[in-house]
């Protein structure tokens, strides 16, 4: 089941293409990773989502039902350039905003409660948003982003701006709203965080999604077949057993213990070299090399 | 529909609490009131201190021209020196010394009046108004003519003309030129500030959402139409709240100065004390000749539908840009038909229903300023009905318009934009 679905959107502005015929399919329940260059067109894509734009051409499924207005009352959105009214004070904003997502007074006013305290920031409630940090207006607009319970989450780079003791915190949060079955849409530069959290990817360049499926076959995908094989004995032993069938693209040794990078192919899988080798060195680590959605990302995109 | 109400009341709310506006709201007519009131009262304060003045005469009218009064003393030195007059100056009380020439070929006096310090006008004013009497009188006994005086008494002639409207009551009504004059372009000038203010202030509203980066939350809340007309009619509830207030204070403050006025006795004061050509009551039947419902009704009116009509505008130019500096250019547009609007006013309320008038009161942008002119002096109804329609047409219109260059503008961040790119908005999908 997918939550949210983009058929085939395109979205033009005077001089550019912002979107290239772009089809997503978020899995409902799970985190999507939006991931992109700058300017590859994933602010558009989020703000045609969000109902803030509409496309040219092309459709949003929301619950398999194509987008009302209504909609974006079951979204939550923490846009990238946020901020919030200088001079109104926390709490009072916080009601707002929660206002405007279609909660009543009375249901913001407790589930405000709940998460100021939650993230200890009762003590700001009365207090300007022009005197608190950077961060610390951040996790007011986090919370503002959740407080409806919305099904879909986007969040556009969370955690900048943020100590790593608050990304923790978030993530955390991030993790239990997908327990509590929220579906969340994720964009950053962020690699590493990816890699932590997310479910499924699309990579979006130049207007077009150019990868998109689940985060482990995305990355198994882009591996070049490359397999560590870490032993004990004679290298020469190695590039015999090797013999001339595979590639050999590395190899140091540390402690006594060698470690070989060794290319596969689908007619020399890794258990005929295994094969090959097992009489001949001592094999003491065997593992198929996948590459980092980092490496990926800059394969793709460059 | 909920949410703009939403918008509406944070709009108004969190200006209204304010401490500028508390003390604007209450101030402003104290300030009025104090205006008017405080000169009035600092005229009747005299200068009570008795001044000596010595007088060097060569004409022979000074003792009849210069009576001691309450506060002028004149001792006259026909023979002292002026230079040992200076020179004892500062060991006498003298406040001035007095040389008068004697008569020219037309018989008027040289006066000079000599003292270290500068002589204050009521000193001035007496000198000057007792040799003219004198000089008059003396002049007229040259002629010899028995009971000249008495004469020239009975031909002074003083003609007043009093104006009167006949209402559609039969009834008629004293009235003053002067008067409708002065409350015509009070009202106008009034309306143009106003618009002005509370349309910039939408402006301001407009810049802060987007420079602060919240725009992007709340229109993924709201539509952008929905967050631009909520904040335009939030702010006209501002200045609509801000009225009702002024109104009721100024006819608290009046009441309580009628009551103060309607005592024999301190209107025989403010007559005393203020030289005007018609007694005080008249000068209050006269403001009573004025129908306050249809001038307040009409400010009102003209003052939100003009303010609708200009705050969109107003709008669509912050929503274009991310600091207050950078409107400069692009409100040019804006703020021309209104500043031709308070030309036209300048003609009107002279001149109320001549053509210029009429056509500046129906034309949609000059209108406010214009009719409100005219107001005072009576207009028809169906004037009234015209130019407001035409007025709030307008408004839907320009609304309209500018709402597609706001939802469009509110986004972009970057290179400030042309008027001519911002007019290519309009046309966006989106």
């Amino acid at each position: 089941m997918d939550l949210l679905i983009a058929n085939n959107v395109a979205k033009r502005y005077t001089n550019h293409l912002a979107l290239n015929d772009v089809s997503i399919s978020v899995p409902t329940g799970s985190i999507y990773g939006l991931l992109g260059p700058n300017g590859a067109g994933k602010t558009t894509l989020i703000r045609i989502i969000n109902r803030i734009t509409a496309p040219d051409t092309g459709q949003v499924l929301f619950d398999s039902c194509p987008m009302q207005a209504d909609d974006i009352l079951r979204i939550g959105y923490l846009p990238e350039e946020r901020g919030l009214y200088k001079k109104m004070k926390v709490g009072e904003q916080a009601l707002y905003l929660a206002r405007l997502k279609g909660m009543s007074r009375h249901d913001a006013m407790t589930q405000l409660k709940i998460w100021f305290a939650k993230f200890e920031i009762q003590a700001w409630w009365n207090r300007k948003v022009e005197e608190l940090s950077k961060g610390m207006a951040q996790k007011v607009q986090f919370i503002v982003t959740i407080l409806h319970k919305p099904k879909l989450l986007i969040f556009d780079e969370p955690f900048s701006g943020f100590d790593p003791v608050n990304v923790n915190l978030l993530k955390q949060e991030i993790l239990n709203m997908k327990a509590q079955g929220s579906t969340i849409i994720f964009s950053t530069h962020n690699m590493a965080s990816v890699e932590e959290l997310c479910d499924s990817i699309a990579l979006i360049n130049k207007s077009k999604v150019i990868v998109e499926g689940k985060l482990d076959e995305v990355r198994r995908q882009h591996g070049d077949n490359i397999v560590e094989v870490a032993f004990r004995g004679d290298p020469a032993e190695l590039q015999q057993a090797l013999h001339g069938e595979y590639t050999l693209l590395r190899q140091k040794e540390q402690n006594g213990i060698h470690k070989a990078s060794i290319k596969i192919t689908e007619q020399k899988p890794a258990n005929h070299l295994l094969q090959q080798l097992l009489p001949r060195v001592e094999i003491v680590g065997f593992n198929e090399i996948i590459p980092s959605m980092n490496d990926i990302f800059i394969k793709l995109v460059s | 529909m909920n949410k703009i109400f939403l918008i509406i009341e944070r709009e108004l709310l969190t200006r209204v609490k304010k401490k500028s506006f508390i003390i604007t709201t209450i101030l402003v007519p104290l300030l009025f009131a104090a205006l008017m009131v405080v000169p009035v009262l600092i005229q009747g304060v005299k200068d009570d201190e008795r001044k000596t003045i010595a007088v060097v005469d060569q004409s022979g009218l000074a003792e009849k021209a210069l009576q001691n009064s309450d506060n002028f003393t004149f001792v006259f030195m026909p023979h002292a020196a002026l230079d040992s007059l200076k020179q004892n100056f500062s060991r006498s009380n003298l406040y001035a010394v007095a040389a008068i020439g004697d008569l020219n070929e037309k018989k008027q006096p040289a006066i000079d009046l000599y003292a270290f310090k500068q002589p204050n006008m009521d000193v001035q004013r007496y000198i000057e108004r007792g040799f003219k009497d004198a000089v008059e009188q003396h002049k007229l006994e040259s002629y010899h003519i028995q009971g000249l005086d008495t004469i020239i008494a009975s031909i002074k002639t003083d003609v007043r003309l009093k104006t009167f409207i006949w209402g559609d009551d039969g009834q008629e009504k004293a009235t003053n030129t002067g008067l409708y004059m002065g409350i015509s372009y009070a009202l106008s000038f009034m309306i143009y500030i106003f618009i002005f203010m509370f349309g910039s202030m939408v402006m301001r509203g407009v810049i802060e959402e987007k420079s602060s980066r919240i725009i992007e939350v709340i229109v993924s809340s709201v539509k952008p139409f929905q967050l631009m007309m909520g904040k335009i009619i939030g702010i006209a509830s501002v200045g609509l709240l801000q009225f009702v207030i002024w109104i009721a204070l100024t006819l608290g403050v009046a009441t309580v100065l009628q009551g103060v006025i309607s005592d024999p006795a301190s209107i025989e004061n403010i007559t005393q004390i203020m030289p005007v050509g018609d007694s005080i009551s008249s000068i209050f039947s006269m403001l009573g000749s004025i129908s306050y419902t249809a001038v307040i009704l009409s400010f009102l009116l003209y003052f939100l539908f003009g303010y609708l009509l200009y705050a969109s505008m107003f709008a669509a130019i912050g929503s274009a840009v991310e600091s207050e500096a950078d409107t400069q250019q692009l409100i040019i547009p804006v703020t021309i038909p209104l500043i031709i609007g308070i030309f036209l006013m300048l003609h009107t309320f002279q001149y109320p229903d001549s053509s210029l008038s009429f056509w500046g009161s129906i034309i949609p942008f000059t209108s406010p300023m214009v009719m409100m002119a005219r107001i005072p002096f009576g207009v028809p109804l169906w004037q009234v009905a015209l130019s407001l329609s035409l007025l709030l047409i307008t408004f839907i219109g320009i609304a309209w318009v500018a709402g597609k260059i706001y939802r469009t503008g509110i986004l972009m961040y970057g290179k400030k934009p042309t008027l001519k790119e911002m007019l290519k908005w309009i046309n966006y999908k989106n």
